[in-house]
Formats: C-alpha cells, sequence, structure tokens
C-alpha cells in the first residue's frame, strides 16, 4: 500500500468523523458509499474539501465527485494525475 | 372553510421598502439582486438581494437611541411591522396581541461580528445572547409592547411560513384573538459562508425552474401580518384568508430535498385538505423554487404528483429578492395576497429553458386575471415542508 | 380538544435519573454542568452518531426511550424546544470560517448549526413525515411546543405527538454567558445554590421528551391540563397572571398541591418566585430543580418530568424540596419558570 492511500485513510477517518475505525479496516477498493463503508452525500462534500485543501484540486463540479470518489484507489488514482501540491 | 383574516402586513426587501414599492417592482419585473455592498465580506463575487440600508440608517428612520441593541434581522422586522400597524387601522397593538416570528438564524450578524471583541471590550457584551433568535424576537416585541405570547419559530426556511400557520391555528382554536406572524432575516457572512460550502449558491442571478439552473442567490427581508378573529373585522378591510396550511418532513436528509418529493406532496395535500379544496380550485402556486438542482426538480415532482397534468400558473419569486431563508415565508404571502388583492401574476424572473425531467415553464411575464385561491410553498433544510393557502376575502 | 395524556417520559441531565429517588446528587464545583453521558451507541448507529452533537445524541436518546416507554413506534408529530439550539455547531462553523477569513469551509457543521437539526434527525431516524417544528424563544421554548402540542391533538386523527425541550452547552458560547453575568462570577456548587446572593446563575445542558397521548392508559402518567406564555410581566402582577391562568381551567390556586419553580439563584430575579412562595403558595410543597440540574433555555423540561413522575409515582422527591410541607396524594402541579425576568412560562398537570 502506497504512503498516499494511507495518508488518505487517515485524513478520510479524521475528516468524516469515523471514530471506531482504523486504517486497516479501510480496503483500497471497498466503495465509500452505499454497501460500502456507508458514506453520504455530506461525506462526499467533504471529501472535495479535502481534496482542495490538502491536494490543491479543485472540482467545480460536485457530479465529478460520484466516479473519484468511488473507492481510495479511485480517489489516489485522480490525486496523482490532478495535484498542484 | 372561510379561513383567517388578514388585516394588516408590512415588508421590507430587495425590492423596496414598503408595499408599494414592492408591488411596484414585482410588476415591472424590477429585481433587486447585486453584489453585496453592505455586508462585508470576501464573496462579494457572489450575488445577493440586500437591502441597501445600513443598520445606522434604519436605526435613524426607527428612531431607536443611539445604544440601542437591535440586531439587523430586529431592525428589519420593526421596520415592516411599523408598517403592518400603520395599515391595520390601530393606533397601537391592542393588549393581548400575540406575536409569532420565523428566522433561521437570528441576531447572528452580531455573533460573527463581535465573536472576538466580548472577552475584551464589555460594550459589545449587550449582543451575547444576540445569537439567539429569541433575543431579535424580544426586541421586536419590546418595540411595539407586545408583552403577552411572544415565541420563535425556527424551521430554516419554513420558518415564517410555519409561523403563518401557527397563528392562523392559535385564531381558529381561540387562544388569540389577534396576532402578528411573519419572519425575518439578514445578510450574514455566517450563511452565506455556509451555502457557499454546500455548493448551491450561484454565481449568476439564479434561474428558478431552468434547466440550466446552477443554485440560489442569498436574500433579506422582513415580512409580516396581522391576523385577527372573525368578530374584529368588522368594518376592517380584509386583505384575504389563510384557508388553509400544512407541515409535513421529508425525512429523506439533513439538507436535500428527496426524488419524488414527499415531503412537499404531503404538505400540500393537507393544505388543500384543511382549506377544504381540490387541486383544480388552486389558481396559481406561489413555489418554493430557490434555483438549487435538488429543490426545484423536487417540487415539480411534488407538484405533478399533485396536480397531474393540470399544474396551475406557477412562478417563483425568488428571482426578484433572492432567497430570504426564514423570511420567505411571509415575503411570499404577502406577494400571494398582493396577487389576490391586484389580480395579478408576476413573473418568475430568468427563466429560458424548462427542466429535462419535467419540462414545466413557470409564468415569464406578469399576467392580468382574477385569482381567487393561490398555493405558496415554503421547504427547508431538516425536512421541513410547509404549505399555505390564501384566499380572497368574499 | 381532546384531555391529553402523558405517556411516556425520558430525561437527560446532569443527574442521574435516580437522583428523584433519593440518591445522592451529584455535586458540581463548576459553573457550567455537563449532562450525564449515556450509552447512546446502543440506541443510535454509529454512522449516524459520528456527526451528532450532544443536543442532537440527548434528544434521539431520550425520544426513543420516551416512545418507547409508551409503547408508540411513529408520533404523528415532532415538536421540538430548544433556546440556543446547536450551538456546538454553530461555534465550529463560526469559528472556522472567522479563522480562515471565510476561506475554504467544510459544510458538516453548518448543515448541523440549523435550529431544527433535533427534529429534522429525529424524524429521519424514525422515518417520521408528519407535522415538524422547532420552537427557539429564551425560556419559553419548550412550552411553546406544548401550545403547539394543544393544536395539533385538535385534530381528531393525531393520536400521539413527540415533545421535548433540549439545550446544549458549548466552549466558547456558553463562556461568553460568564462575561455579561448570566453565569455567576464565583464559583459556586450546585447545591449551594439557594443559599446564593449574587446575580447569574449556573448553566448546563439537558434534554428531556415525552410521548403525549390522547388515549389514557394504564401506564400513563399525569395529565397535561394547560400551558400559558407571557413575554413580560411585573412582579407585583404574577400572583393574578398565574390565578388568572389558572381560573381558566376552572382551578383555584389553593387547589394546587406542589409548586415546581425555576428558582435560580439569580437574586435579580429569584424575586418572582419570592412573591409567590411568601404569598398564594405558601401553604403548598414548593419545589426547585435547578440546584441539580442547572439552568438552560429548556430546563423546564426537566421539570414535566418531574411533575409527570411525581403525579404517577405519589412521591414528592426529598432532593428537590424548598419547604419542608409534604402532600401525601398531590393531583395538581404548577410548574412556574422564566429566565432574566422574562419569557414566563406556566405548565398545569393533574393526576389521573
Amino acid at each position: 500500500m502506497s504512503d498516499l492511500h494511507t495518508e488518505l485513510k487517515k485524513s478520510i477517518i479524521e475528516q468524516l468523523n469515523l471514530e471506531d475505525m482504523e486504517v486497516s479496516d479501510i480496503e483500497n477498493d471497498e466503495h465509500l458509499f452505499g454497501d460500502g463503508l456507508g458514506l453520504d452525500s455530506i461525506d462526499a462534500l467533504e471529501l472535495i474539501v479535502l481534496l482542495e485543501k490538502d491536494y490543491g484540486i479543485k472540482l467545480t463540479d460536485p457530479n465529478q465527485g460520484k466516479e473519484i470518489f468511488n473507492s481510495v484507489n479511485t480517489i489516489a488514482d485522480f490525486i496523482e494525475k490532478n495535484r498542484a501540491k | 372553510m372561510k379561513g383567517v383574516a388578514v388585516t394588516g402586513m408590512g415588508i421590507i426587501s430587495a425590492i423596496g421598502r414598503n408595499l408599494n414599492e414592492n408591488h411596484l417592482s414585482l410588476k415591472n419585473a424590477k429585481n433587486g439582486i447585486t453584489n453585496p455592498e453592505i455586508l462585508s465580506t470576501q464573496h462579494s463575487h457572489l450575488p445577493v438581494g440586500e437591502i441597501k440600508l445600513s443598520n445606522a440608517e434604519l436605526a435613524t428612520i426607527l428612531n431607536l437611541p443611539e445604544n440601542h441593541s437591535y440586531t439587523r434581522s430586529a431592525l428589519l422586522a420593526v421596520h415592516s411591522v411599523k408598517e403592518l400597524l400603520e395599515n391595520s387601522g390601530y393606533d397601537q397593538f391592542p393588549e393581548g396581541t400575540g406575536f409569532i416570528s420565523g428566522t433561521s438564524i437570528g441576531g447572528i450578524d452580531k455573533t460573527e461580528q463581535h465573536f472576538y471583541d466580548y472577552s475584551e471590550n464589555p460594550e459589545y457584551r449587550k449582543y451575547i445572547q444576540a445569537q439567539h433568535p429569541g433575543f431579535t424576537t424580544e426586541k421586536i416585541a419590546e418595540y411595539f409592547g407586545l408583552n403577552g405570547f411572544v415565541t420563535t419559530i425556527s424551521t430554516a426556511c419554513s420558518s415564517s411560513a410555519n409561523a403563518i400557520m401557527m397563528g392562523a391555528q392559535m385564531i381558529q382554536s381561540g387562544k388569540l384573538k389577534r396576532v402578528i406572524v411573519g419572519g425575518s432575516d439578514c445578510l450574514t457572512k455566517f450563511t452565506l459562508n455556509g451555502f457557499n460550502s454546500l455548493k448551491i449558491l450561484s454565481e449568476e442571478k439564479s434561474l428558478p425552474f431552468d434547466d440550466d439552473r446552477a443554485g440560489l442567490n442569498l436574500g433579506e427581508a422582513a415580512g409580516y401580518l396581522l391576523l385577527e378573529a372573525e368578530e374584529y373585522t368588522s368594518g376592517r378591510s380584509v386583505l384575504g384568508r389563510v384557508s388553509g396550511y400544512g407541515n409535513a418532513n421529508d425525512a429523506f436528509h439533513q439538507t436535500a430535498s428527496s426524488e419524488n418529493g414527499e415531503g412537499a406532496f404531503k404538505a400540500i395535500s393537507k393544505a388543500l385538505n384543511k382549506a377544504g379544496l381540490s387541486g383544480s380550485d388552486i389558481n396559481f402556486i406561489n413555489a418554493h423554487g430557490t434555483g438549487t438542482r435538488n429543490n426545484d426538480l423536487s417540487e415539480s415532482v411534488a407538484l405533478q404528483r399533485i396536480f397531474g397534468k393540470n399544474i396551475p400558473a406557477f412562478s417563483s419569486t425568488k428571482g426578484f429578492t433572492g432567497h430570504t431563508l426564514g423570511a420567505a415565508g411571509a415575503v411570499e404571502a404577502i406577494f400571494s395576497l398582493l396577487s389576490i388583492q391586484y389580480g395579478e401574476i408576476y413573473p418568475n424572473l430568468n427563466f429560458k429553458t424548462s427542466m429535462k425531467e419535467t419540462g414545466l415553464d413557470p409564468v415569464t411575464s406578469i399576467q392580468n386575471k382574477e385569482i381567487n385561491t393561490i398555493l405558496s410553498n415554503s421547504f427547508g433544510f431538516g425536512g421541513n415542508c410547509t404549505s399555505l393557502i390564501f384566499k380572497k376575502d368574499e | 380538544m381532546s384531555r391529553v395524556y402523558i405517556n411516556g417520559i425520558s430525561s437527560i441531565s446532569p443527574q442521574p435519573e435516580r437522583v428523584f429517588e433519593g440518591l445522592e446528587p451529584h455535586v458540581s464545583k463548576e459553573n457550567i454542568l455537563h449532562a450525564v453521558d449515556l450509552n447512546y451507541k446502543s440506541v443510535i448507529k454509529p454512522i449516524m452518531l459520528r456527526r451528532m452533537s450532544k443536543a442532537v445524541k440527548m434528544s434521539l436518546y431520550c425520544s426513543k426511550m420516551a416512545l418507547k416507554d409508551a409503547n408508540v413506534q411513529i408520533p404523528d408529530a415532532i415538536l421540538v424546544g430548544t433556546g440556543q439550539g446547536c450551538m456546538q455547531d454553530t461555534e465550529k462553523f463560526m469559528g472556522n470560517m472567522l479563522d480562515s477569513e471565510e476561506g475554504l469551509l467544510s459544510p458538516t457543521s453548518f448543515i448541523q448549526s440549523t435550529h431544527n437539526t433535533v427534529g429534522g434527525q429525529i424524524a429521519l431516524d424514525l422515518n417520521c413525515t408528519g407535522h415538524n417544528l422547532t420552537f427557539t424563544q429564551n425560556s419559553v421554548s419548550f412550552e411553546s411546543a406544548l401550545i403547539d402540542t394543544q393544536l395539533q391533538f385538535e385534530d381528531p386523527d393525531v393520536e400521539n405527538i413527540l415533545v421535548g425541550g433540549v439545550d446544549e452547552t458549548s466552549e466558547k458560547f456558553t463562556g461568553f454567558q460568564t462575561l455579561d453575568g448570566q453565569i455567576k462570577k464565583e464559583k459556586i456548587r450546585n447545591i449551594n445554590l439557594y443559599n446564593s446572593n449574587t446575580p447569574g446563575t449556573i448553566i448546563s445542558e439537558s434534554a428531556a421528551f415525552f410521548t403525549l397521548g390522547s388515549e389514557k392508559k394504564s401506564t400513563s402518567y399525569a395529565e397535561f391540563i394547560d400551558v400559558g406564555i407571557f413575554n413580560s410581566i411585573d412582579v407585583s402582577d404574577i400572583s393574578s397572571k398565574i390565578q388568572k391562568f389558572l381560573k381558566r381551567n376552572g382551578v383555584s390556586f389553593e387547589d394546587i398541591d406542589v409548586v415546581i419553580l425555576g428558582r435560580n439563584g439569580d437574586h435579580r430575579f429569584d424575586k418572582y418566585y419570592d412573591e409567590i412562595q411568601n404569598g398564594i403558595f405558601s401553604g403548598k410543597s414548593q419545589l426547585g430543580f435547578k440546584h441539580m440540574v442547572g439552568e438552560n433555555n429548556a430546563v423546564s423540561s426537566y421539570a414535566f418530568w418531574m411533575g409527570a413522575k411525581i403525579l404517577k409515582e405519589k412521591k414528592i422527591p426529598e432532593n428537590f424540596k424548598l419547604n419542608t410541607l409534604n402532600c401525601d396524594v398531590p393531583q395538581k402541579i404548577l410548574i412556574y419558570n422564566q429566565y432574566l425576568g422574562r419569557n414566563h412560562g406556566f405548565i398545569l398537570l393533574q393526576s389521573l
């Protein structure tokens, strides 16, 4: 697992108040929304803030988030391609 | 049902400082959306419906002493209740007049201005309690000497619609003979940044019910109605009647409306039922229509579920005033009563393209026709949905 | 209107519930009292719980308990009184916004800052689409919700209403209440509150929710008779206002067995209570509760909880007594509360 994946999991747990979870509880390809981790649309907005704050990536269309936030893998891929910091 | 008599009203909004100015702007399709000039914010590019009077100017108009502790919402409210009092025919509100005010954020403008001042500067501490909506309501009550039943409803964007509903019920149940109902909300950094963080503010003028709509514009306003029991209305002018009302909860999401508009559907159904009317009796709908992707679609679906293929003429007036949050229900109640009074339907500004999903077109230019019955919708965070029905006095 | 019965009750306060049964009360050395923490996880899913502030947690917990107590699944309406609303989230969003000078902000705390977050979250959890209002008028927030309860029960189809009061504390905002004199400057133990002769009081967080029903059950606690609200009253008029309120219910002040009073140790405003304690109710059993659970804008809901228990259990709780008078079979209770001399609320309860 890359450092980015671990870093992302840590930030997700912290930013989304997933109090009882640890990095090892989230699989890289696990669905973050719906049946997987059970995140919702408010979390999606929090993840948009996280991308901008930590990686300098600004999502203009919230609908873009649906694919990007599928799993930790998809977020990491997106960050690798687009990061500004 | 005859409905509860409205015997006075008053308003201040971005399109006018009184009923007459608001009426003229509505009639001439003149919107009040500009960049913020009075509200000091980093987001000066976001259009808002701002009342171009500073707090100091408002305080002067209202003759308040220099050391007053009125919040901006209280100043706006007192301004509009003064107009209400003038056209109600009373010199002062009779003993026992109740007061129900709706607001989403009350006096939080003072909290954001003085958050860092309180510990060092005792002169600002008079605003510490202003954060809580009841404080603003009490200031208004104090100004007019209202010392009996005084309360505040805070259900986000349906607050003042709920105040009108509760007032009507208080009159019908005989608990009150006379009650001032409505609401007030001012522009604040708190709400502007909050709605911005939800990514539902439009960087252009809002386009309610348009396929290309990209969010709402915030606004500020105060609007109040005087409701009176039947025995006090003889020989006085009755401006219209509150004949139906209903509140329901969408129970779907903290901020978003459900796809099938369940809460809205239930609220409208309850209001029709209360008024003893069917959908075909409604001449016009003043829609909530904020201009967000989510609300306008959900509301349209609810309208289709209620009215089927025969949806009455409808428009959202948020293109004129911006979304005035807790005050919106009262502002639109007053616009509805103006429609009834003057036989006019006010247009839904900025509309060009129908939504793909529904194909519904709102009214886009002023229409003159007799209006007897209007449905007015107000929906808020927390799934809070309220519908009111106003009727012409017969 | 049908008659209204209290069919389910639940409360959370800085005191354990059994303080009512005579358990030694918790003594706080601070002037800001926190509610006892309960096992919220036992009734609220972790994925929901993770974002909830204290007010939402306490309210949802009490709501579920009060409904269960009355054996009601989904009420016909949800009514909440909260004077200060979701202060913790308001403070969080406000702080972030000001510190970042309106920079990039996360939306969750804004969403949860609205006053009707509590009512909305209860509706969401219960999937309850009924009438849902939130009242926020200082110390008559809960009383306002009770008035709406009466209005909703005028509809014959309405059988059960969930109604409650809640207020939470937050670090900075509650701290401000010391600066403007709402909280006592000197530290005081809660149990010594009534010996105090200084301005201010002790502030707390609490929640109490009730299932009110149009049908009397064998398990009902009491009957809720009436509620009244007055924004301002002169001290000299308080007795006559109370008598007028009682009279409209066909009750004389002499018929009242127990008065539950909102005394809070603020020497500037306790004179309202002095007036009736030494006057019309001098011969009656007098109870206080703020020396136990502190002051907040919704704490009269705790008095309502006490009243319901007293009438069901026919027992005057020792820990709450302000005088030595007793009453063997309490039948009528008057609750009177105000804050800073304004927002006066009267509630009348009756035994079954």
